[in-house]
């Protein structure tokens, strides 16, 4: 037990070194954020001589990982979403009628005429006016079903199709769903994604929640009304067709035609021809800018599909005005006075300078396929994370000393031994946090004052037992050995059982936390490694060079 | 000249009053859990939905005009609190408000948060608004959910750890002392109407971690003292392990307790009712180990040969307890 192999040695002092080495970039936090930020600057726009002389106030080849602040230290926002996924089979569904509607045309002879009644979202009824031609019909539009391709939906295909009477009714199939259900997902998630990037914080959070929630938190940003601002809109922009003009909100638009009121508000409405000519999907870029009269605008690009159909529009409605037409309102209805063919336009409607700006972002980014709903959202302060960071830092550092106080006070040389042992075991979990990348929160700093309060239980444990094995009168030698090996069972148990009530709490704990959830685990396996390597390590060296015949605990 | 909290040599009877200290702790869950029921917890927005809105501000809290100002925006339940911390010195002046989950509506809307911040700035211009958090009923279901099952969880997962390496006797014993402290932890919450919510779930595990720890350490030398004193009765046995591990439980306790004091004085008022949480638990968690969990083992009695040979009479053996 006290002989300790040399490459054993070794490793138990080189760990302690890496760990250290690893904690030692947070104790110069924001020189070293500077570096971090200035290196991946340079990586994308290239070095500029501020940009370099922020990176060299930290040696490169140092270790520059950072413990995370979390948002209720950093100051910031934080978004729970739920994204509508039903939205999307409404659009599903009218995207099939065409289909659904030629399918039929080909078997008339059976069905007869066909028509589109009103439904549900996510239906699609279709009245027939021959229904002994059902059985007709269902293969018809059966036929027009494919297999969905996900791993547990395999053999099944992607609509389901059944007689209601004289009515024929297409719907989504419960496989489709889900598959539907996690593309519009993942789509929102890189949309809201890119819109966060695109303002261009500092490690935003975007995260899959469950099957249809999104987690987005940004540190630095004013406040979730921002935030909300900004990935809530849904952004989906159309130029399509001028039908009319009425101030009459409950117009009946007629057949594939639709409504939609005037951005301003001013009771205009406009009857549009509900398929658009273009839409957002075919833009590659969009830009705030200033129109020739000065007043703030968004240009557009299209890609060469988009620009096709855009200049072969315009060539042939000189003199008609068509929409603009962003989320069910109309941003302008200007008249096209002459072909439109570069593919690049410009959109002038009542923005300020702002509102252009953000709908440069949104447009650039893409639309969202459905829209959100807010469940939670929470703004902190930067002011208030940095006092509680304050706070926080001076109860760790009064809590650290009076432990070492009462440590040295009640073990005299072992308590110091204890305490290197205790300082070591700090740093280490700063540098295993550091080096996961976990985020520090503030339970978290409560998480790190624990467990210096109980990191030292292991060596009371050690040292309550090697003061009982001397009693019985042997060699202190022997005693420590004795120490070491009674009190291992108790620490293992021990730690074990706290362990875990950890790993519980990270698993279903959420933000703030599973950030104290972290740190107390983290805070386990550093004390236990100290206590049964590091302090025996310094006690069995110093027996080794001192020799004594009898010692104190 | 060391420091020692507890002489180096005990010989204490923790079980000549073994009758008060458990009629004490079985009233004390009673109260708790009549508290739990009659007073309710005062549970926070994470639990309940709803918005919190902390304010500061340079001008002295005047929270019957605050209260005026929302009244007059019909947001239903508003409660208003001055937050108080020696840190903040005569110009940090701090309130937080909470405002009830609104019907209709998952979240807060932006136009009710501008309403009350304005509505707010109008009585006192200086202030502003560090925090703004809003939860909604759907989210706030869950993680009362979550934050049940969390617990409930730990303490099986606890029951099971303990019966592999014990017996199922001290896991019992380990788990009614753990019902033991999160009962009455909740039932001081109760008591105090101090805000109850995600951290402190947080801090009800950490002391069902810890609290577990010291009954560990307790039933690691009993199982010691079983091999070693194959004829000794269990209740000396059970002191002795009691007395001789003693030392150990006050000065991890006590270290703990610094360590944590040092946190609720300094800590800022954030993590306040977190940071009282674990002292309280740690203080009912050292008490439950040494009464609570070694009670309940006397009660059950233990298997008495841990020996490798078994003599195929394993279990409880009542007939031993007295002997």
């Amino acid at each position: 037990m006290l002989n300790i192999a040399l490459w054993k040695r070794a490793a138990i002092v080189l760990v302690c070194l890496y760990g250290l080495a690893l904690a030692m970039p947070n104790a110069f936090y924001s020189r070293v954020e500077g570096h971090n930020d200035a290196v991946s600057a340079i990586e994308t726009q290239g070095a500029t001589p501020a940009l370099v002389a922020q990176r060299d106030a930290w040696p490169g080849w140092l270790p520059s990982g950072l413990v995370n602040l979390g948002l209720d230290l950093r100051g910031g926002a934080h978004l729970l979403a739920e994204v509508q996924v039903s939205d999307v089979y409404a659009d599903r569904m009218d995207g099939m009628w065409p289909d659904v509607r030629d399918a039929l045309r080909d078997v008339r002879a059976q069905v007869g005429t066909i028509r589109r009644q009103a439904s549900a979202p996510g239906e699609l009824r279709v009245r027939l006016s021959r229904p002994e031609g059902m059985a007709d019909a269902l293969t018809a539009v059966r036929a027009l079903a494919r297999p969905v391709v996900t791993l547990t939906g395999v053999g099944s295909s992607d609509i389901e199709v059944r007689a209601e009477g004289d009515t024929l009714i297409v719907s989504l199939s419960d496989a489709e769903k889900l598959a539907t259900d996690d593309r519009t997902i993942q789509q929102s998630l890189e949309i809201v994604r890119r819109r966060v990037d695109e303002v261009g914080t500092r490690e935003p959070t975007i995260q899959r929640q469950g099957s249809n929630r999104i987690l987005i938190q940004v540190p630095g940003i004013g406040s979730a009304e921002e935030l909300k601002a900004l990935i809530g809109t849904t952004a989906r922009l159309t130029f399509n067709p001028v039908v009319g003009r009425t101030s009459n909100a409950a117009e009946n638009p007629g057949p594939g035609n639709v409504i939609y009121p005037d951005i301003a508000g001013d009771g205009t409405y406009y009857i549009l021809e509900k398929s658009p000519v273009v839409s957002g999907e075919d833009l590659t870029d969009s830009q705030p800018a200033f129109d020739q009269n000065g007043r703030p605008s968004v240009t557009f690009r299209f890609n060469p599909a988009g620009a096709r159909k855009f200049g072969q529009y315009t060539s042939d409605n000189v003199g008609s005005p068509f929409a603009i037409v962003l989320d069910g309102e109309v941003i302008s209805a200007p008249v096209i006075r002459e072909a439109i063919l570069g593919g690049s336009g410009q959109i002038t409607g009542n923005f300020n300078l702002d509102e252009s700006t953000q709908l440069a972002i949104l447009l650039r980014a893409g639309a969202l396929p459905a829209k959100m709903v807010f469940l939670e959202e929470r703004t902190i302060g930067p002011e208030l994370g940095q006092d509680s960071i304050d706070a926080g830092k001076i109860a760790s550092l009064v809590a650290f000393a009076a432990v070492l106080f009462f440590m040295w006070a009640s073990y005299g040389l072992f308590g110091f031994f204890a305490n290197a042992a205790l300082i070591i075991n700090v740093g280490l979990i700063f540098g295993l946090l550091s080096v996961i990348g976990a985020t520090l929160t503030l339970p978290g700093i409560a998480g790190i004052v624990l467990t210096i309060g109980m990191a030292v239980d292991a060596n009371v444990l050690i040292f309550e037992r090697i003061r009982e094995e001397l009693k019985s009168a042997r060699g202190p030698a022997r005693a420590i050995e004795l120490g070491y090996e009674k009190a291992l069972s108790a620490i293992l148990d021990a730690n074990i059982t706290t362990f875990i009530t950890a790993t519980i709490l990270f698993i279903l704990g959420s933000g703030p936390v599973r950030g104290f959830a972290v740190t107390l685990a983290l805070g386990i396996l550093t004390s236990v490694f100290t206590a049964i390597f590091v302090t025996r390590l310094m006690i069995v060296m110093w027996l080794e060079r001192r020799r004594p015949k009898t010692i104190t605990v | 000249m060391r420091l020692k909290l507890v002489p180096s040599e005990t010989n204490w009877n923790f079980f000549a009053v073994s009758y008060l200290t458990f009629g004490a702790s079985a009233l004390a869950m009673v109260v708790s859990v009549v508290l739990f029921f009659t007073m309710g917890l005062n549970f926070g927005i994470d639990f309940r939905g709803g918005t919190t809105i902390r304010t500061e501000s340079t001008q002295s809290v005047d929270v019957g005009a605050y209260r005026d100002a929302m009244a007059a925006l019909n947001l239903g339940d508003v409660s208003i609190t001055e937050v108080f911390d020696p840190s903040f010195g005569p110009e940090k002046n701090v309130a937080q408000l909470r405002i009830q989950a609104q019907d209709d509506q998952e979240s807060v809307t932006p136009e009710t948060i501008s309403a009350v911040e304005a509505a707010l700035q109008a009585v006192d211009p200086a202030i502003t608004f560090p925090s703004v958090e809003s939860v909604g009923p759907k989210v706030s279901g869950e993680l009362i959910k979550t934050a049940v099952l969390s617990v409930v969880l730990s303490i099986l997962a606890v029951l099971v750890y303990i019966w592999l390496r014990f017996e199922w006797q001290f896991s019992l014993g380990a788990v009614i002392a753990l019902i033991h402290d999160v009962t009455l932890t909740i039932g001081i919450f109760a008591a105090l109407q101090i805000k109850f919510d995600l951290a402190i779930i947080a801090a009800l595990l950490t002391i069902v971690g810890y609290s577990l720890n010291d009954t560990v350490v307790v039933f690691d030398r009993v199982r010691e003292n079983l091999r070693k004193y194959k004829k000794m009765a269990l209740k000396e046995l059970l002191n002795l392990s009691i007395n001789e591990t003693l030392s150990r439980t006050v000065m991890t306790s006590f270290t703990t307790l610094l360590a944590l004091i040092a946190l609720f004085v300094l800590g800022g008022d954030v993590i306040r009712g977190f940071v009282f949480a674990m002292i309280w638990g740690i203080i009912v968690g050292t008490y439950s180990s040494v009464f609570v969990a070694s009670n309940i083992l006397l009660m059950l009695g233990v298997k008495r040969d841990w020996s490798k040979d078994q003599d195929g009479g394993a279990g409880t053996q009542f007939a031993n307890v007295d002997a």
